[in-house]
Parts: C-alpha cells; sequence; structure tokens
C-alpha cells in the first residue's frame, strides 16, 4: 500500500531490457527466464520512463492511490485472424 | 502514467497475434506507440485516421492498430495515401515507411508528394538498413556504415531526410527518436495538425540488423547512443564541433495549403465561373 505499482506482463515482455537499463531508480531487472521483473518496487517514482519507452507494451505503472486495472484479457490474446 | 499502456492496447487489433512480430528492443513498437498517442491526444475518430504502410518491417504497423489501415507495396505508401486524400480530404491520411521504403524505392514518389504538398503525414521509421529482408544498404546508411551489401564499409554518402524534404518543398518537416519520446509525441500531434505534406523522420534502433554489424552490443546501447548523440536544433546550432552529433526537434513549418485544399478552391472557382456566365 501507499507505493506506485509497477506491473510486467510477461507474455508480452520480450527481455529487451531497455527497462532496466534506463530505470532511475532499479526498479527494474531482466531475469534469466529473458522476462523483466520488479525487483525493487518501492523505489518506484513514477518517473515516466519505461511504460512509453517498453517497445512491446508490457509495462504498466499504476501511481499510487490509483485502482490497478485487472488484467485485461486482450494481453494475453494469441489467436491471430485468418 | 497507467493509461499509457492501456490507451495502447484499446487502439491494438486484439485478433492479431501478439506480442508484436519485431525483434526484442527493436524501436518500431514505441513508433506505434507514438503514433497511437497522437491519434488519441487530437481526439481522431478512429474511422477517420487512415493508416498506409509500405512494405518491411516498419511497414507492420499498420497490421496492428485499429484505424482505416492499408498495406499497400514497397516504396508507393504515399501514392496510395495521395489518392486517398485526394478522394476524401476529410480523412487523416498517415504513411508510415521505412527509410528504404521511403528514400530508397520510393524516393521519387517521396520528394513529389512534398513538392505537391499533399495533405498527408508521413511518418518515416528510419534504422539506416533494409530490416526485414536481412540488412541490406540503404539510402540513409551512414558513410562507412556496414552492412550485407557494404560488407567493407558504405561507400556512398548518405540521405539527410531532412534536408531533402526540406528542398522539396515540404510544409512541414521534424526529426525525432524512439528514445526522446515525449518530444516525438509533440512533434507527430503537431505534424497531424498541419495543412500540407507533413513529414516526421523517426529515428529507431535495429540491433539485429543494424546495431550487430557496427559495433553495437545490444539494443540498449543503440538507445543509449540515441540519448547522447542527439540534441535539439537549437542547442546543435551553438556546437562549435558537431561532429557526430544529430539535431532533433522541428525544422520546417511553413504554411502552405494542402493540394486538396487548392484542388477543392480550383473547382469551386470553376463551379462560380460557369454559374456566373449562364
Ligand atoms: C518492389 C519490391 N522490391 C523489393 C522488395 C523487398 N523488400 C521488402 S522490405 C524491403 C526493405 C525494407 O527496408 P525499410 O523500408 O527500411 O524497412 P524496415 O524493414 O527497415 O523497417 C525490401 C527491399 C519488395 N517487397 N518489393
Ligand atoms: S522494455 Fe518491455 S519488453 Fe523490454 S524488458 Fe522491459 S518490459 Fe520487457
Ligand atoms: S516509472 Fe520510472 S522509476 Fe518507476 S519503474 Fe518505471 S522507469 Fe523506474
Ligand atoms: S529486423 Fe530490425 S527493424 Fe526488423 S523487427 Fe528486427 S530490429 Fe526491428
Amino acid at each position: 500500500m501507499g507505493r506506485n505499482r509497477v506491473v510486467i506482463y510477461p507474455d508480452w515482455c520480450k527481455g529487451c531490457g531497455i527497462c532496466a537499463a534506463f530505470c532511475p531508480k532499479k526498479v527494474l531487472a531482466v531475469g534469466l527466464d529473458g522476462k523483466a521483473r520488479v525487483v525493487n518496487e518501492e523505489a518506484c517514482v513514477n518517473c515516466g520512463f519505461c511504460e512509453p519507452h517498453c517497445p512491446d507494451f508490457a509495462i504498466v505503472v499504476i501511481p499510487e492511490g490509483e485502482p490497478v486495472p485487472p488484467e485485461s484479457a486482450p494481453l494475453d490474446s494469441k489467436e491471430e485472424t485468418p | 502514467m497507467a493509461e499509457i499502456t492501456q490507451l495502447i492496447h484499446h487502439y491494438l487489433r486484439h485478433n492479431k497475434k501478439f506480442p508484436l512480430v519485431f525483434c526484442p528492443g527493436c524501436g518500431h513498437g514505441i513508433v506505434l506507440g507514438s503514433l497511437v498517442r497522437s491519434v488519441h491526444a487530437l481526439g481522431l475518430a478512429k474511422d477517420n485516421v487512415v493508416i498506409v504502410a509500405g512494405i518491411g518491417c516498419s511497414g507492420r504497423i499498420a497490421a496492428y492498430v485499429d484505424f482505416n489501415t492499408v498495406h499497400t507495396t514497397h516504396g508507393r505508401a504515399l501514392t496510395v495515401a495521395t489518392g486517398i486524400k485526394m478522394a476524401n480530404p476529410k480523412l487523416t491520411v498517415i504513411a508510415v515507411m521505412g527509410d528504404g521504403d521511403a528514400f530508397s524505392i520510393g524516393g521519387n514518389h517521396l520528394i513529389h508528394a512534398a513538392r505537391r504538398n499533399i495533405g498527408v503525414t508521413a511518418l518515416v521509421l528510419n534504422n539506416f538498413i533494409y530490416g526485414m529482408t536481412g540488412g541490406q544498404c540503404s539510402s540513409t546508411t551512414p558513410e562507412g556504415a556496414y552492412s550485407h551489401t557494404s560488407p567493407m564499409g558504405q561507400l556512398e554518402s548518405a540521405f539527410d531526410i531532412v534536408e531533402l524534404t526540406r528542398a522539396a518543398g515540404a510544409a512541414g518537416v521534424s526529426r525525432g527518436t524512439v528514445f526522446h519520446v515525449k518530444e516525438l509525441d509533440a512533434l507527430l500531434t503537431d505534424a497531424l495538425t498541419r495543412p500540407g505534406f507533413n513529414l516526421v523522420e523517426a529515428l529507431t534502433p535495429c540491433f539485429t540488423q543494424y546495431g550487430r554489424g557496427n559495433g553495437f552490443k545490444s539494443a540498449v546501447e543503440m538507445f543509449r547512443w540515441l540519448k547522447n548523440s542527439c540534441l535539439p536544433l537549437e542547442r546543435y546550432a551553438k556546437l562549435e564541433d558537431p561532429g557526430g552529433k544529430i539535431p532533433i526537434g522541428s525544422f520546417v513549418r511553413r504554411d502552405v495549403p494542402g493540394l486538396e485544399t487548392r484542388y477543392a478552391a480550383m473547382c469551386q472557382g470553376l463551379r462560380a465561373k460557369k454559374g456566373g456566365a449562364a
């Protein structure tokens, strides 16, 4: 409670490491599985870097006090239409 | 910030396969995000926006966004975009092209679209290489850079997209990068609201086909390079030795009515003349 929330959608993350490299507070790191993860959420200052710089729309930062959106179904959609 | 990603998801076609087809760290996804944010910021209805793409990794953007989209042939996006704008000037028409698309095979269409000042926004994703086909040099590959077709270093000099488009007569020309994303959003939003032909060049890393062969160790390093070498053109102009630096920002802002507007005025004039004679 009382802090910014940082959520990674692992299905969409490609582990490029841009978020981890440029996060000024070292909130993010890329794990051995090649996916970004949140390692220090308390430190997030909602600086606005990671969300628009993730090429795969795999990060959401929810500022303190705002509701955490439910994981939307389309995020997991894998079907391609003919 | 949470709304940013939510917003982009709102504009995606969810029946497509995700994640995006692009390589990890490819800047094209960031340009896609910028495009969506800019359209949203202007409050344009999805149905009034047309994305016309060429062929290339950059052209794949058209497949993902829930606007009216046309995937044309390599280098010809602007011809189709011109036709759409002339037929229905109310639409916001955006041509999304790679550097190969826009300035190599499609270079002729580009200079004439700029000369005519057709009211289309050209979004050029410049990654200095032909990404999709395996890393051949393009007309923007820097001199000395390595590619599959310049294994000893590029001997030809590169086009400066901004200078070329300016010289061809475009109403607006700007350059941004996927590192300077807020500025890129602003440049694109501005271009979308201006009359005439407006081009936005977005520098976007292709580690797979360009970076790897040119001394970069990762996609992240290419973003670091953009961060360190690009600076606002006002500051760039004051540099004593600009060596290796790249100016970004808005270079040309001329008030020129789009061809479609001049055409409508001509038709109206003819109708008035005919009416008067009768
Ligand atoms: C008429 C024609 N010539 C060549 C090709 C092959 N081709 C497909 S994409 C491409 C170049 C792509 O480079 P660019 O436009 O810079 O886009 P990127 O993939 O780098 O985003 C080429 C040469 C084609 N599809 N059609
Ligand atoms: S920037 Fe996005 S895709 Fe890249 S590692 Fe971070 S969350 Fe994953
Ligand atoms: S918003 Fe800024 S501080 Fe927070 S995780 Fe993202 S990059 Fe780090
Ligand atoms: S080849 Fe280059 S331009 Fe194409 S998806 Fe991969 S990184 Fe992006």
